[in-house]
């Protein structure tokens, strides 16, 4: 979401009043994308929440497109509409979600997870507007700086942020030692 | 590119994607029929009944579109249509000959590819899910389960040619591409092309739509076009995994008078492996689903690992 509100402003900044065609084409996938958000936490039908959650991602990845991150948009489609929404799916099927609505698919947190959205959304959206207001992605020819071909962003991960690359991926590793550690114990515990 | 190029090229795309699919299935049949000495029909159309495929066509769409009563209709209705259009996304990256023989190069083509052959699978799992038949919900996990186990050691193995290449690009690939990288990725070439099989569900990695213990798994409920879109699902990928293996492991194009004759030795190997893939379907026992499983995370997993450590180490000496 917030690279969707960052954009009209930072791509903006040579000629904000005469919008280009990819620059509407991205608010109107932005509406989208924001729009399959709020029905994916706003729906009561358990599975189609995951399945709206496929359209907002899939939003995310064209909105990557249009800034001409073809890498990052295709990762995002492999790893997130590919392989995490098909486990939410499995763990759906697992459970039994049952065809029509859930009654019990509501929180009692709902407000105080408005409230969290809204702070992160805030957060984000002023930090990235921050970071990026002067810079400027040429859509047209996308192969020097501030581009998101794959050369590009290979050598901004390997060069420039190999250390929180590297934090990130000690990150999943203890995630993953802490999950198989509960499923352990869980099994001991019914023993 | 000006509109009559882009034209030609999305047309050669739609063709290639309506003609390969019902081809590679008429090939199943009579490959199939001859190995297990059970011809079938013979006679529609004069040689070896090939005019049978056409009528089976006319059947499937004048049979009634039905929808279950307890289904999740949208759904239901939905999902065989995200089961193959991903494929034919597919193909429009695929590169059948050199210099520019491609409809759309990708700069990160390999993850393009994977990432919309992956999509391809939730179209099974909205089946099963939304039909609310118990056979449906268990193929739908099954097929979950598979794809979950199989997409790392496929990606694994595509990532050790890209790392071989130096480029994500296929038409890339191809590019710096010598025949002694046979041998070089030979296993990351069958870890490649056994986890495709299991994506797309084909024998021996057939227990999602098992039909002597679930019926049909995902498929059960559907009946008239809608199952025939998802058969047609299932021979499009099988048209896409092998053209997709033919070009990171055996050179797409590459071949005696590749200039001119490059789109020809793409086909064949294409031809050669979908005919690999059809005779495993007939000559190897299905998998049980712990078997499937085990096989996924004791064998592929640590075979393309150890692909990837061969493609770096030759990578730095060389």
């Amino acid at each position: 979401m917030s690279v969707l509100l960052a954009q009209p402003l930072a791509a903006g900044h040579p000629g904000f009043l005469s919008p280009s065609g990819v620059e509407i084409v991205f608010v109107l996938v932005g509406i989208v994308t924001l729009g399959a958000a709020l029905v994916t936490v706003a729906t009561r039908q358990l599975v189609h929440a995951a399945l709206w959650l496929v359209v907002a991602l899939g939003g995310i990845a064209v909105e990557y497109l249009l800034l001409t991150a073809e890498f990052i948009a295709w990762v995002q489609v492999l790893i997130y509409v590919g392989s995490v929404v098909v486990l939410i799916l499995f763990g759906l099927m697992l459970t039994k979600a049952p065809i029509g609505r859930s009654p019990d698919a509501d929180s009692g947190n709902r407000w105080i997870a408005l409230a969290v959205s809204l702070a992160a959304a805030t957060t984000l959206v002023t930090v990235v507007v921050d970071a990026f207001r002067s810079t400027w992605i040429n859509v047209q020819e996308p192969t020097g700086p501030g581009s998101g071909s794959s050369e590009v962003t290979g050598t901004a991960l390997f060069r420039h942020w190999v250390l929180p690359f590297e934090v990130l991926s000690v990150l999943l590793l203890a995630a993953l030692v802490g999950a198989i550690v509960l499923s352990k114990r869980n099994k001991a515990g019914e023993r | 590119m000006d509109a009559l190029d882009v034209t030609v090229r999305i047309l050669a795309v739609l063709v290639a994607f309506l003609l390969l699919p019902l081809l590679v299935g008429q090939t199943e049949h009579k490959v199939m029929a001859h190995m297990q000495g059970r011809v079938g029909p013979m006679y529609a159309g004069g040689f070896h009944g090939w005019a049978q495929l056409v009528a089976d066509g006319v059947k499937f769409a004048q049979k009634e579109d039905i929808v279950p009563d307890g289904a999740d209709r949208r759904v239901f209705q939905l999902a065989p249509a995200l089961a193959l259009i991903p494929y034919l996304l597919v193909l429009v990256a695929i590169p059948v000959a050199p210099g520019g023989g491609v409809a759309q190069a990708l700069d990160a083509g390999i993850f393009f590819v994977l990432a919309v052959m992956g999509v391809g699978i939730l179209g099974s799992l909205m089946g099963g899910w939304a039909s609310a038949n118990k056979f449906s919900l268990l193929g739908g996990l099954r097929t979950a389960a598979q794809l979950m186990a199989y997409e790392l050691p496929m990606l694994l193995a595509a990532a050790s040619v890209a790392m071989a290449a130096g480029t994500l690009s296929l038409p890339g690939i191809l590019g710096v591409w010598e025949w002694w990288w046979l041998p070089w990725q030979l296993v990351g070439a069958v870890v490649f092309f056994t986890a495709g099989l299991a994506e797309l569900q084909r024998p021996p990695f057939d227990a999602p739509i098992a039909d002597s213990e679930i019926i049909f798994g995902a498929y059960t409920e559907y009946t008239g076009l809608r199952f025939a879109l998802f058969l047609l699902a299932e021979y499009a990928g099988i048209v896409v995994l092998s053209a997709l293996t033919a070009v990171l492991f055996l050179g797409g194009w590459h071949g005696p008078a590749a200039d001119g004759l490059g789109w020809l030795w793409m086909l064949l190997k294409t031809g050669l492996l979908a005919f690999g893939v059809i005779w495993l379907r007939v000559s190897y026992p299905r998998l049980r689903e712990d078997q499937i499983q085990r096989l996924a995370w004791t064998a592929l997993v640590p075979l393309a690992l150890f692909q990837i450590a061969l493609t770096g180490v030759v990578k730095v000496v060389m």
